[in-house]
């Protein structure tokens, strides 16, 4: 589509079972009882000027440039603030509404500078198309008296500047800041004349403020006060594409304004069924690494990873790559071969990366990054419900009265969706949250947490289950459900199990670190405090019973009935983009998409047939395995699309292990990244801007992604998959995504209603869409589990092998940290380093001045696998005998501390939880210089100096 | 092949056996748990190192794979998925 703003209704939708018809300027209107006379008005095609209003906050009332006149009433009321009535007559357009606007915009530009010419925001301006609408030809007043021309601008943000001289002062930034963001970072300081708009204290900037750069205000300022740097630097957009941010799992859709083949803004889409408006400092404005001088557009190969790449054609790298696939295959059989599916790629990529492998390497050792983050979820929810995804849809908070929030930080790893929660909390949800340390959902405006229970890392199972014994023996489990819903013998094996009282939380409250009336207090109001909804993120996930714990979850909510309607449900959210999706296209080494075991012949046959090859009866390897497997001489060959294991996965001197005992690592991605430090062959991979294709969000929830430049490096990356697959003897002629989508609407029935031509038209489906769903499933297990009966599943706590000693006393749990993403290969090439230039360690007060430390001194951190260093932060924050970092910088490698032991179910790691020791340090350690080293030589490229040569820092 | 693996498998054996015991048929669960998830070739290393560092329940399992088990292709030649359907 060309560009154009996107429509302003003025005040936001209201719902209601009650109609009202009325009529504007004669214009006959019916919407829902409580509509204001602004939107009516809207909705016919009409537009009353307006300046505070607009349609994703509440209505204000303080500019009065929307008067109307209404028969019946006296004077002219603002129509932002009145709501419509049956039989209405509504005038927008008079000769008295007409001076009175006209007056008011008078005023507003006597103290508005008139550059509109050379203004970033010209022809982009509300306060412009006012000025025009109520005809404003001059002002009486002149411009000499006291006025805030002079004003100075803040540009300490490095996306979007703060020009007070332009500040109309009509509070839609700090409105936005307080209802869609739920930050409350701003406000308007002074009274009358001298009101401005201040990020905090009168010492704050923008950056130094509590502003967390999600970009409401900028999107809500109708004037260029703040407005992003991009536009400043190349102009108003020509054009604007709808897609999918490729950044965390909530999905958030976009439409990328352009100017030819440059992005010059991504603006949160306001119809956009996941985020409705929203965006987060990620999606909104880091997406610079898309042009980022570090990517690699010429493919490479080399014949050890001791020489430098060799730039060469993509003719010669898909031969070469093939030749060593057919001769590794031929001479250690084909299961020392295998492949990664990215869950940052897309769901067609995904797709073909499996079927590569599975049809063209005859083998299943194929896996997804999910293995080490929430492969939990799917073992844990398949064999609870019967599905391995979330409940519900983000809508569904709305209705929520009791949230649980347990080993998730939603406001730094899901920033959009924590904001929607934060609003119903704002509105008097109540709120459990289990985290070893203080997240920010516990305490931040105007909420607080009514238990935060800051259990030991790696007693998430015995903390469930007290809670569940405190339901089972104080009689607040919902039995009416559980007879109807659920495998009642089941049910009372497990209350049998739970109501023990090695199970109570007085017995375990030692154990879990928690006061034991706290965890009743917890348990009582999650089972009573009206729609229970639990959300949770991988602090369930990464532990050795992270399959149990998600079990655990899975049986609270059915012991309190809180399954199958809207406000409740189990909630996984997932971390990357599209976790989910690469899930269900059969991204796992014993799973066809849909999750259907490869042992099952029908299945089997359906894709023999499809494919015109057998497949392999029984499960590959898992990623550990595949590492596991190559340091034992079996394992020679891997293509790796877009993911780093070397960085993310655990056991760092374990990874490099397993990489380096390969003859063929063929890594697929935008960056020389950690793991193409032991790669032979590198293939240049295309960013979500180039791209077509659809990702799968928490929600279950399909959605385009759509190309809106062309790939630097010429080929998106399903094409890149289909060479190699052409090269090893494969005859795919895939022409567009859709196609691909085709097939696995054809081979997976809960996708069977999806195609791109419904995507096109409804915006998004959320799976499964069948006969029985044909528009989808925003909320599942209504009237049954997908499995029949729900399954209570006996959940015994099993404490992890990885213990604290005299040597190792305290325990660190990593995470992740708003401005950064996952291994930070994009995050890190964008501006965002500004608020996270390095990994930092958090310790406890007591624990640091045990230790002589201080905030900002270097420290070692040891654990029993590796050492690394970084610089502390002192912080109550954590629990004494907790410690915590991030994992978003590989000059810290975090996970050379992270042991090899995971869950046990499924192999996740357990990242949650490490005996370490912090000692004082003065800088990095023999290993980090060693790795440093290495990296910088495997960095070389023939014939190539400066950034990609000798000279490559560490990533 | 490396004791560690074997060592690693074991562990991870043990560790399935410790999360399942509650079930009704504890034994069977895990040998359907392997079974579901791991390769052939990591059940053969289990199988080769005997009931050696196991717990009872991993054992027992174990045995019950085996005891269930069709006989792996001998070789290449009879692969399906090196010439097709047809061991030819």
């Amino acid at each position: 589509m060309g560009y154009e703003r996107q429509a302003d209704f003025g005040t936001p939708e209201v719902r209601s079972d009650t109609q009202v018809t009325c009529f504007i300027d004669g214009r006959e209107v019916t919407v829902p009882a409580g509509t204001t006379v602004m939107r009516a008005a809207a909705l016919t095609g009409g537009s009353i000027p307006k300046l505070c209003a607009t349609d994703n906050l509440k209505q204000f009332g303080s500019c009065r440039l929307c008067l109307v006149e209404i028969d019946g009433m006296r004077g002219t009321p603002a129509s932002c603030t009145t709501p419509v009535a049956p039989g209405m007559q509504v005038h927008t357009q008079t000769p008295k509404l007409h001076k009175l606007r006209k007056g008011v915009m008078e005023l507003y530009i006597s103290d508005h500078p008139l550059d509109c010419l050379t203004c970033s925001a010209n022809n982009d301006c509300e306060l412009q198309d006012q000025a025009a609408a109520v005809g404003l030809r001059d002002v009486r007043y002149g411009y000499e008296g006291e006025n805030h021309l002079g004003e100075m601008p803040d540009i300490s943000n490095p996306y979007f500047d703060f020009d007070p001289s332009k500040c109309i002062v009509c509070s839609r930034c700090v409105r936005a800041c307080d209802e869609v963001q739920g930050t409350l970072a701003l406000t308007i300081d002074g009274r009358g004349f001298d009101s401005k708009v201040s990020a905090g204290l009168t010492s704050d900037s923008f950056l130094s403020s509590e502003c967390v750069s999600c970009g409401a205000c900028v999107s809500a300022c109708p004037t260029a006060t703040l407005q992003e740097k991009a536009v400043k630097e190349i102009g108003k957009p020509e054009r604007s594409v709808i897609t999918t941010c490729a950044y965390c799992g909530v999905g958030c859709t976009f439409r990328a304004e352009m100017r030819g083949e440059q992005v010059v803004r991504m603006v949160p889409w306001k119809d956009g069924k996941a985020n409705r408006g929203h965006s987060c400092v990620k999606g909104r404005f880091a997406w610079g690494y898309a042009q980022h001088q570090e990517r690699i557009l010429s493919p490479m190969i080399r014949e050890s990873i001791d020489m430098p790449w060799r730039e060469v054609s993509w003719e010669e790298a898909l031969s070469h790559t093939a030749r060593e696939i057919n001769r590794i295959r031929d001479t250690y059989g084909r299961n020392a071969l295998g492949g990664i599916v990215s869950s940052r790629c897309t769901n067609e990529e995904g797709f073909l990366v499996q079927k590569l492998v599975r049809a063209g390497f005859g083998t299943n050792n194929v896996d997804t990054c999910a293995r080490v983050c929430h492969s939990p979820t799917g073992y844990g929810l398949k064999t609870t419900f019967g599905t391995s995804a979330g409940t519900q849809d983000f809508d569904s908070v709305e209705d929520s009265d009791v949230m649980l929030v347990i080993g998730a930080n939603p406001t730094d790893g899901h920033p959009v969706f924590a904001s929607r929660m934060k609003r119903r909390l704002r509105k008097g949800a109540k709120l459990i949250v289990i985290d070893p340390r203080r997240t920010d959902l516990v305490r931040s405006p105007h909420i607080e947490a009514d238990f935060h229970l800051p259990l030991r890392p790696g007693t998430n199972v015995a903390i469930l289950t007290a809670m569940a014994h405190v339901i089972v023996t104080e009689g607040l489990a919902d039995e009416a459900f559980i007879r109807e819903r659920c495998d009642w013998d089941e049910y009372q094996h497990w209350a049998e199990f739970v109501s023990a009282e090695r199970n109570s939380p007085e017995f375990l409250s030692p154990v879990i670190g928690v006061e034991a009336e706290a965890i009743r207090g917890a348990a009582r109001l999650f089972a009573t405090g009206g729609n229970g909804a639990i959300y949770y993120g991988l602090g369930v996930t990464e532990h050795s019973q992270g399959s149990s714990t998600v079990m655990a979850i899975a049986n609270l909510a059915m012991v309190t009935g809180n399954i199958g309607r809207r406000g409740v449900g189990v909630n996984p959210l997932r971390g990357q983009n599209n976790v989910q999706g690469a899930c269900d296209m059969g991204s796992f080494p014993h799973e066809l998409s849909g999750y259907r075991h490869v042992s099952d012949a029908a299945t089997r046959a359906l894709f023999e047939a499809e494919w015109g090859v057998p497949i392999d009866p029984e499960p590959g390897l898992r990623i550990p395995n595949m590492l596991d497997a190559a340091t034992d001489g079996e394992f020679k060959a891997l293509y790796i699309q877009g993911e780093d294991i070397l960085q993310s996965d655990p056991d760092t001197k374990h990874v490099m292990a397993g990489l380096a005992a390969m003859e063929c690592v063929i890594v697929h991605d935008l960056f020389l990244n950690e793991t193409a430090n032991y790669a032979h062959v590198f293939l240049p991979g295309s960013t979500f801007l180039e791209k077509n294709g659809t990702f799968t969000n928490a929600e279950r929830r399909i959605q385009p992604v759509r190309k809106v430049m062309e790939p630097l490096n010429g080929y998106e990356d399903w094409q890149v998959t289909q060479e190699l697959a052409r090269a090893v003897g494969l005859d795919w002629n895939y022409t567009h995504p859709s196609e691909i989508m085709d097939e696995i609407a054809r081979l997976t029935p809960t996708f069977a209603g999806v195609n791109y031509k419904r995507l096109d038209a409804e915006g998004s489906l959320q799976w499964p869409v069948t006969d029985a769903a044909p528009d989808g499933s925003p909320i599942m297990h209504i009237d049954s589990f997908v499995r029949g009966k729900g399954k209570f599943v006996v959940t015994d706590y099993v404490p992890t092998d990885e213990r604290t000693g005299p040597r190792f006393p305290l325990l660190l749990t990593t995470g992740r940290i708003l401005s950064q993403y996952n291994v930070g290969a994009q995050t890190r090439r964008t501006a965002n380093v500004v608020w996270h230039e390095e990994d930092l360690l958090e310790i406890h007060p007591t624990d640091a001045e045990n230790r002589g430390l201080k905030s900002g001194d270097w420290v070692k951190l040891a654990s029993r696998s590796g050492e690394t260093t970084l610089r502390a932060t002192v912080t109550d924050r954590v629990a004494p005998g907790v410690v915590y970092t991030t994992f978003h910088h590989p000059a810290t490698q975090a996970n050379v501390v992270t042991t090899d032991y995971s869950d046990w179910a499924t192999n996740c790691p357990e990242y949650k939880v490490t005996a370490v020791q912090i000692t004082p340090s003065n800088g990095p350690t023999e290993w980090q210089e060693d790795y440093d080293a290495q990296a910088t030589r495997s960095r070389r490229i023939a014939g190539v100096t400066g950034l990609q040569g000798a000279m490559e820092p560490a990533e | 092949m490396s004791g560690q693996t074997a060592e690693k498998l074991a562990y991870m054996a043990n560790q399935i056996a410790r999360n399942l015991v509650h079930d009704a048929a504890p034994v069977a669960s895990v040998a359907d748990h392997i079974v579901t998830f791991w390769t052939p070739r990591m059940i053969d290393i289990l199988v080769a190192q005997g009931r050696s560092g196991l717990d009872p329940v991993a054992a027992d399992a174990i045995t019950q794979i085996v005891a269930g088990r069709i006989p792996p292709s001998q070789s290449r030649a009879t692969d399906p998925l090196v010439h097709g359907s047809d061991a030819g």
